[in-house]
């Protein structure tokens, strides 16, 4: 039988008893050499793309753990998805380090704030920020919404905020962004596709 | 795209302008490879630089950075002058035999009616002469001189190869080797591929560089062909889908245009967007327009859009002017607004002119950063030494840091530049606390919910009543939304045809927008991603890489806007009998009793070729425009202008007249103007581009890629660098009138001096992708350096087209 890198990969590691694998036609011995040293075939296999270019490659993520809810995984290692029609397997050298942006020191793990004035920044609760924004965004749009232009035509906008979108946010937080946005009456909004 | 990144390998030729595909789409790029080694494809390049496409090309010619629209004007004189056309296509799938109102005129570099104090034209001589059934006006003889086709042969006459060569600076032989080339595709079995990027659009004249290339594939007869197009090479991993959720002011999700002050009322809101028909038995597809609207609201909230309440059309917004980056930017500056979010967003580094940034950050009163990583903008107030000589105590703007989850750690659909929609999957949860945006988003909205039901205020009922069926309020989940976008039947829908007749039982997805209706029955969060998620399931999840045609069409992979349809314009490749002008590319062909072949057709699916149905069903023409009429800000024709920032003193096109020396009616703000720099203190043109380690300033948390590009550098030609004093390794210093950065020295054979108009021209290149937060050498940003005047009809800054000046440091 015909089988490819992958597939051996899942075979392999639903079986590692070599008794299903001798029955996938495989003899055991050789299949017992190669279990033991590739940590690939542990690894939990995710289909994703790439967040850089608009080629946007399919990518294949290994990551340890089983995606159970106590057991947080980390990602060690990333590939190019041979299946993508696109990008057939390949990356460029900015899809191939990916491993070191997703890992990289500089994330932001806490939500901060930098107070008036100040040189740092402080960790704040979600819920600290949540509130503290809400109320700054209630405040400015309660004194600055616009009901109705000189003319006296109704326009219910609020054009003292401002928000840029992300071009790398998927389609769905992207929709619900403009979602929100609009049932506030924020106009002045805009994304990096105007750049 | 209007075609999509496989279909480049069926390509001819393959015409790569204000793009650099092989440095900054790598992976795409293998298609023009692939299309060379099993086509025999001839791949022409034209940049100022000698880049990294140039290097695997087959013809490279160099050009002045700014001067497209007079290259490509050239080429379009040679295509008309030399006859070498696709007649058939030409005579019958463009306007160019409609005729235009006698008192359109191009004169000293202007168009009729323009307006010097308002700088904006009166559009009314640009339109088409009707006849009394409301039709515009046609010759087909195409001998009529106010006809569309004599207009352009007038028009382009003037740009002969030595105008052209005077303006661009391409030497005149590599110009026509140029138009040779591309003139060979004009016949029926030949197709050009266009591959461009932000080198195009990112010029006061951006909008028309692309115009002008939409001409020259129309007159070649190469759009709606395998291997052809006009295809845009995007940003972002989904810039595309975020451009079609339409995250900008102007539009509604779907591209549905958002109202403005003068629409004031529903009726007049769709009366306006939804056109008639301009010519007899066209599809005019737009004409569905109230239908998506009706939708859209429907899906936003729900029960409380009735058609009493003209389905809550004053719950929107209107706009009263452009709320573009650039404007936005230039309102904060004057104080006039008091918070922002940056949702992955770096404007301090990615905005025009960075100290009118940081200047204008520092006058809010609040600031919210939503990121996965450290960026520029969210320390704008921090001191980073020369690179941003912030004073923390003085800047009393609030800065909220809100950590992001990243592309690993969530799931949903991305759009490619092909307009291709994949799912993806969730690998590990996001470090620390990071939430996904969705989540943030929903989150804020609860919380000034709560706020606004408790405490009242400004105009709560579009806050309060907004539909919000997800299962966990603070967490909608991708499934939810997608099917929200996708959209589904609110009641039974009746075949209107035939009220016995179930169409779709009510509460079941669509199938497409064909089943969309104004009367408040279904609901759509998007029209154009329609049937993305049907009765079927979820339809981008699909990964059936199968692809019987051979030309990379794979149907069944994911899901294409519109209905999973491939190669926009599609009729378009065949005959008017409906046979296709290159059988062994079939795209669409006519069987006699439908249209089939290899992609879904874009055209009513029965419509017979004697039924005289043209191809280009989203415009009322039914046919596409060589002449864009009223439709463009800057014109109908594209019409060569100088960059704001010019090393010429007139436009050589126009000498006498100083109005029409720069985009006469792109907007400048007060203070930008002052801050132009002239080529006498400024003698060198700067364009700026990515590097293929890099991604914008993205990359620079990188490891390895902050190992491979560690330092910012710039590039000049042998013969600057001589004049200068300058070696490579040397640092230098780099100013313009807004400010300056200083960088490495490249000293490269790339960049060649041109001769402009009897001076010589040099151009000093500037990679964008340097940062102060990252891994890599702190450096100074690219976009100190640029100027924030705009296109004038998308406002996307001018940033690939200015003047510097260079010395050692």
């Amino acid at each position: 039988m015909k089988i490819n890198r992958r597939q051996f990969f899942k075979v392999c590691s639903a079986g590692l008893t070599g008794s299903s694998i001798a029955a996938m036609g495989f003899s055991p011995t050789a299949a017992l050499a190669e279990v033991r040293s590739y940590k690939l075939a542990r690894a939990t296999e995710t289909r994703n793309n790439c967040p850089y270019c608009s080629v946007s490659c399919g990518v294949l993520i290994y990551s340890t753990g089983d995606k159970s809810k106590n057991a947080p995984g980390k990602i060690i290692h990333i590939e190019g998805d041979p299946d993508d029609p696109v990008n057939r397997g390949s990356l460029c050298p900015k899809g191939a380090g990916l491993m070191d942006m997703v890992n990289s020191p500089n994330r932001i793990k806490f939500p901060e704030v930098r107070e008036a004035g100040s040189n740092q920044w402080k960790r704040i609760s979600w819920h600290e920020a949540f509130e503290r924004i809400a109320k700054h965004m209630k405040t400015d749009r309660d004194a600055n919404f616009i009901t109705r232009n000189a003319a006296g035509t109704t326009v219910n906008r609020w054009n003292t905020f401002g928000f840029l979108a992300s071009s790398s946010a998927s389609n769905e937080s992207g929709y619900i962004t403009h979602k929100v946005l609009r049932s506030l009456g924020a106009v002045a909004f805009d994304t990096q596709a105007r750049i | 795209m209007t075609n999509h990144w496989v279909d480049i390998k069926n390509a001819d030729l393959v015409f790569v302008m204000g793009g650099n595909p092989a440095e900054a789409h790598p992976c795409g790029f293998k298609w023009v490879i692939e299309a060379k080694k099993q086509r025999k494809a001839r791949l022409v390049v034209v940049d100022p630089r000698f880049n990294r496409t140039a290097s695997v090309a087959d013809y490279y010619a160099p050009i002045r950075s700014g001067s497209d629209i007079a290259f490509l004007s050239g080429v379009i004189n040679y295509l008309l002058s030399k006859d070498k056309i696709h007649h058939e296509y030409v005579k019958h799938y463009t306007n160019a035999s409609f005729l235009i109102d006698e008192r359109f005129a191009l004169e000293d570099g202007l168009f009729s009616g323009y307006n010097a104090e308002k700088r904006s034209y009166d559009k009314e001589s640009w339109k088409y002469q009707f006849d009394k059934d409301g039709y515009a006006r046609v010759d087909e003889t195409l001998q009529d001189p106010n006809c569309v086709f004599q207009i352009m042969k007038k028009h382009y006459a003037r740009y002969t190869p030595e105008v052209v060569t005077r303006v661009t600076g391409t030497p005149t032989d590599a110009f026509l080797k140029v138009c040779e080339y591309i003139a060979e595709t004009a016949a029926p079995n030949k197709t050009m591929t266009n591959l461009y990027a932000l080198g195009w659009t990112e010029h006061s004249v951006g909008a028309q560089n692309i115009r002008s290339m939409a001409i020259i594939q129309l007159l070649l007869g190469n759009m709606g062909m395998a291997g052809g197009g006009i295809n845009a090479l995007r940003g972002h991993s989904n810039v595309q889908g975020i451009t079609d959720q339409c995250l900008y002011s102007d539009a509604l999700p779907g591209y549905l245009g958002a109202p403005l002050d003068a629409d004031i009322d529903r009726k007049t809101y769709l009366e306006k967007r939804t056109p008639k028909a301009m010519r007899p038995n066209q599809m005019n597809f737009p004409q569905n327009f109230p239908k998506w609207w009706t939708s859209l609201m429907k899906a936003w909230y729900g029960k409380e859009a009735t058609p009493e309440n003209d389905f809550c059309y004053d719950w929107l917004p209107k706009r009263d002017l452009s709320y573009d980056v650039l404007n936005m930017f230039d309102r904060m500056y004057q104080g006039k607004m008091s918070g922002f979010v940056c949702q992955g967003f770096n404007p301090l580094a990615s905005v025009a002119n960075k100290k009118k940034v940081g200047d204008a950050l520092a006058k809010l009163k609040y600031l919210v950063i939503m990121d996965p990583l450290v960026t520029e903008t969210s320390e704008f107030w921090k001191n980073h030494g020369e690179v941003n000589p912030a004073d923390p105590a003085s800047i009393q703007t609030e800065v909220f840091r809100l950590p992001v989850a990243f592309f690993a750690e969530e799931s949903g659909t991305c759009t490619n530049s092909g307009r291709v929609v994949r799912w993806h999957w969730k690998a590990v949860d996001g470090p620390g606390e990071s939430k996904g945006d969705a989540e943030i988003m929903a989150h804020l909205y609860q919380t000034l919910k709560h706020m606004y039901a408790k405490e009242g205020g400004a105009f709560p009922d579009p806050i309060l009543k907004l539909s919000w069926p997800y299962r966990i309020a603070d967490e909608p989940s991708p499934e939810e939304l997608l099917m929200e976008i996708s959209g589904k039947a609110l009641t039974d829908l009746h075949d209107p045809k035939d009220a016995t007749k179930l169409q779709v039982k009510g509460g079941d997805q669509l199938a497409s927008f064909g089943f969309l209706r104004d009367d408040g029955s279904t609901a759509c969060g998007n029209w154009i991603y329609s049937g993305a998620w049907s009765q079927a399931g979820n339809l981008t999840l699909r990964r059936d890489s199968s692809d019987p045609s051979g030309l990379g069409q794979t149907l069944n992979w994911g899901f294409a806007w519109p209905v999973n349809r491939r190669i926009l314009y599609n009729r378009a490749s065949a005959d008017l009998a409906g046979k296709p002008w290159d059988a062994s590319r079939t795209v669409l062909k006519w069987t006699g009793s439908a249209w089939g072949g290899n992609d879904i057709p874009d055209m009513r699916p029965n419509a017979a070729p004697e039924e005289g149905v043209m191809p280009f069903i989203m415009n009322p023409e039914g046919v596409a425009r060589l002449f864009a009429r009223d439709l463009m800000a800057d014109g109908p024709l594209p019409e060569h202008y100088e960059p704001f920032e010019s090393p010429l003193e007139t436009n050589p096109m126009h000498p006498k007249n100083t109005k029409a020396k720069s985009n006469p009616v792109s907007r400048i703000f007060k203070g930008d103007l002052e801050v132009f720099g002239t080529a006498k203190d400024f003698p060198y043109v700067a364009t700026t581009y990515r590097l293929t380690e890099h991604f914008h300033f993205w990359t620079q948390h990188s490891k390895i890629n902050a190992i491979l590009q560690p330092e910012h550098f710039v590039e000049i030609g042998e013969e600057l660098a001589r004049e200068k004093g300058i070696k490579a390794g040397d640092k230098v210093k780099v100013r313009s009138n807004r400010g300056y950065i200083k960088a490495v020295a490249v000293v490269t054979k790339r960049i060649k001096a041109l001769d402009v108009d009897g001076r010589k021209v040099h151009t000093v290149g500037i990679p964008i992708t340097s940062g102060f937060v990252g891994r890599t050498k702190p450096g100074f940003l690219t976009n100190t350096l640029t100027p924030a005047v705009g296109d004038a009809n998308t406002h996307t800054p001018e940033y690939k087209a200015f003047l510097v000046n260079i010395e050692k440091v």
